[in-house]
């Protein structure tokens, strides 16, 4: 810029200029174009303009020009960025994450500064709209799903950055990332709802619109069919009732499920808790509840009324299928290399067992070994469907094992606190490595 | 500038390389993913277009394998790399043929979707749908400990593969049980169970990249007594 070059001096010259240029071409009112005039004098001498300061003698360090040195502009335009409730990365040409804010730290727990962006997201659509965009400089757009332990789904846009921007002078790209997880969750959990519960509301519907009939026609002055029927028809109501309470807990659990939770509770105290409460149930079936657990310890991060429902399914379970006489014993589990830095707790009972067969489909909705049994003692199909939802919620793992003839042992396996990978774990932002991580939200 | 400043900058831009490799396993797992999990919706849905456009989109895990090799032959050959860096650069080359096998099944899987778009709806497509979307999570799970060197999730995964094995012996059961009761069902069936199979190779590829990640940080192989699933259908043979 030549230095007798003066912007709002300039300015004011375009415009006079201009407003003459537009009387001599149209001539309007004296009164309008003294308004005209007003105006863009107004809009002239708001302006803010700094006077450049006098050529210094050439120092050791260049001093900045303007009263806003760059990298207060950067600091600015980081602090922004990391205020923002978009997570936001910023990718160098070379493909490393050069920053990202702390929205997308927790959206991307995976993440860490200075690796290269597809060792975090590897989806082909989001690793070609950024290639698209260092071509073409242009902004693309991808929509992609990550299948770790759950499918999330995301939405990402890619730009390149203004060059010469508080970020340095190379080309650099950033990326939004949204998780529209919740979205597309609550949209598939409504159409799954309204197939699964019509279809297993059905049966009950029809065995009480048919007793119903019976009772309007000939059994109507039956006094003892009549008390039989209404039995039946309050069986099948409490059926009924029993598995629309399991569809609701089942989809608040689904909606919920890719919220870790944060709280820290000892597994074992929870699984004596919730076996405790079951003693009634043994006593009713007949059968006998050991509990061989020590109290505390195991510590575990999880929601504690969920891990109890895990805890009180997989109990009464055990009581329900072993039956009269059968034994089930609650105890934690011993190590295991397959499930290393998790905690375990088994409930064994020694019932029929379950074909193996059968063993991987279990935690199916609705699905049943025998359909028939399942039904007499109660069953809804969904109990175990809502044992593994809770603990991929938390990052667990159910483990089946059964023998034909001998019994059964389902293990709950949790990750133990310290270890556990938490959604909240750095709130300032992205901190490289996870020593530690936790150890704050605990004492909280 | 000194010798040492040269010296930085020969070993940053040998660290710049290696990032890049990494990067390109992690591409190429990404596509891997996209390739099986659309594989399982065009069973799923029985979506023949879906399928074709899965076949024609193998061909570029093709070339990205050729491409990661060179790459790692030339930075073999310029910076003759010692101990770590150079288990990087052969366990790299490893699992990118790992995952070019990986894409080859997923392409297959899709190939034989074609077919069964046309034909009948059966049970068992759930079950198998059901499997593949374990063996995804798990060979995404192996991807994320391959970026993120995370031994002990490698570990797990090595360890938790025989249930991917005793999904695919309880689905050689079932099938064989409807081809045995409906003859009319063995073409349909016979599909199936090779992409139940498929399947079931794809989980044992997943094993073998985590068998890689162990090799990278540890030095070691993680040995040979991993649990595997027993295979079953043979009381079906009769003599």
């Amino acid at each position: 810029m030549p230095k007798w070059f003066h912007p709002p001096l300039a300015i004011a010259a375009i415009v006079v200029g201009a407003s003459m240029a537009l009387v001599a071409l149209a001539p309007p009112s004296p009164l309008v174009a003294f308004l005209i005039g007003a105006v863009l004098m107004l809009v002239v001498a708001t302006i803010p303009w700094h006077r450049p300061s006098p050529p210094e003698p050439p120092l050791a360090e260049p001093t900045p020009v303007s009263d806003t040195r760059p990298e207060d502009g950067k600091a600015f335009a980081r602090a922004l960025l990391q205020k923002l409730p978009t997570p936001l990365l910023i990718i160098a040409r070379n493909g490393r994450i050069t920053f990202a804010n702390s929205a997308a730290a927790t959206a991307l727990p995976r993440m860490r500064l200075e690796t290269h962006y597809a060792s975090v997201i590897r989806a082909p659509a989001f690793v070609e709209a950024v290639n698209a965009a260092f071509a073409d400089g242009g902004e693309h757009g991808a929509r992609f799903v990550t299948h770790h332990d759950q499918e999330r789904y995301f939405e990402a846009r890619v730009a390149l950055m203004p060059l010469g921007g508080g970020f340095g002078a190379e080309a650099q790209a950033i990326a939004q990332i949204e998780d529209r997880t919740e979205a597309r969750r609550a949209e598939q959990l409504r159409s799954d709802f309204i197939a699964n519960a019509s279809h297993e509301l059905r049966t009950p519907l029809a065995a009480v619109i048919g007793y119903i009939e019976t009772l309007q026609n000939h059994a109507r002055e039956d006094p003892e069919a009549r008390e039989r029927f209404l039995r039946i028809m309050a069986r099948e109501a409490g059926r009924m009732q029993r598995l629309v309470d399991d569809l609701m807990s089942l989809s608040r659990i689904e909606m919920s499920e890719h919220q870790r939770p944060i709280e820290e509770w000892s597994l074992n105290q929870i699984a004596a808790d919730s076996a405790a409460a079951l003693q009634p149930v043994a006593a009713r079936e007949g059968a006998s509840l050991c509990l061989e657990l020590e109290p505390n310890g195991a510590p575990v991060v999880g929601d504690r009324d969920q891990l109890a429902q895990v805890f009180a399914n997989l109990i009464d379970n055990a009581l329900k299928y072993g039956g009269a006489g059968s034994v089930a014993r609650v105890f934690a589990a011993p190590e295991n290399r397959a499930h290393p830095s998790r905690y375990g707790v088994s409930i064994a009972d020694n019932g029929p067992g379950i074909p193996r067969e059968h063993l991987h489909r279990l935690t199916e909705r609705f699905y049943r070994v025998n359909v028939s049994n399942s039904r007499n003692k109660g069953g809804t199909g969904l109990g175990l469907a809502i044992v593994k939802h809770i603990l991929n919620r938390h990052g667990g793992k159910l483990e089946i094992a059964s023998t034909p003839g001998a019994g059964s042992v389902f293990t709950v396996w949790l990750p133990r606190a310290a270890t556990a990978p938490l959604a909240i774990r750095h709130p300032e932002g992205v901190v490289p490595g996870d020593a530690g991580a936790g150890a704050d939200l605990r004492s909280a | 500038m000194g010798l040492g400043a040269t010296m930085a900058h020969i070993v940053s831009a040998f660290d710049e390389d290696l990032i890049q490799v990494q990067a390109k396993i992690s591409e190429m797992g990404g596509l891997c993913e996209e390739l099986l999990s659309k594989a399982l919706e065009s069973v799923q849905s029985r979506d023949a277009g879906l399928a074709r456009e899965i076949v024609a989109r193998d061909k570029l895990l093709d070339a990205m394998e050729i491409d990661l090799e060179e790459q790692v032959v030339r930075i073999i050959a310029l910076r003759q790399p010692v101990a770590a860096d150079l288990r990087v650069l052969i366990a790299a080359m490893k699992i990118a043929a790992t995952l070019e096998r990986i894409g080859d099944l997923a392409k297959n899987i899709a190939k034989r979707a074609i077919p069964l778009s046309s034909a009948r709806q059966m049970k068992m497509t759930t079950s198998i749908v059901r499997m593949g979307r374990e063996t995804l999570t798990q060979l995404s799970n192996v991807l994320n400990a391959h970026a993120s060197r995370d031994v002990d999730m490698a570990v797990q995964i090595w360890n938790q593969d025989y249930e991917i094995d005793e999904m695919y012996n309880a689905i050689f059961r079932e099938v064989v049980t409807y081809m045995v009761e409906d003859s009319r069902l063995i073409g349909v069936g016979a599909q199936l169970m090779f992409i139940a199979k498929n399947l079931e190779r794809i989980g044992d590829h997943t094993t073998h990249i985590a068998e890689m990640v162990f090799y990278i940080v540890r030095g070691e192989s993680l040995g040979d007594n991993r649990p595997k699933g027993e295979p079953t259908g043979v009381d079906y043979i009769r003599g």
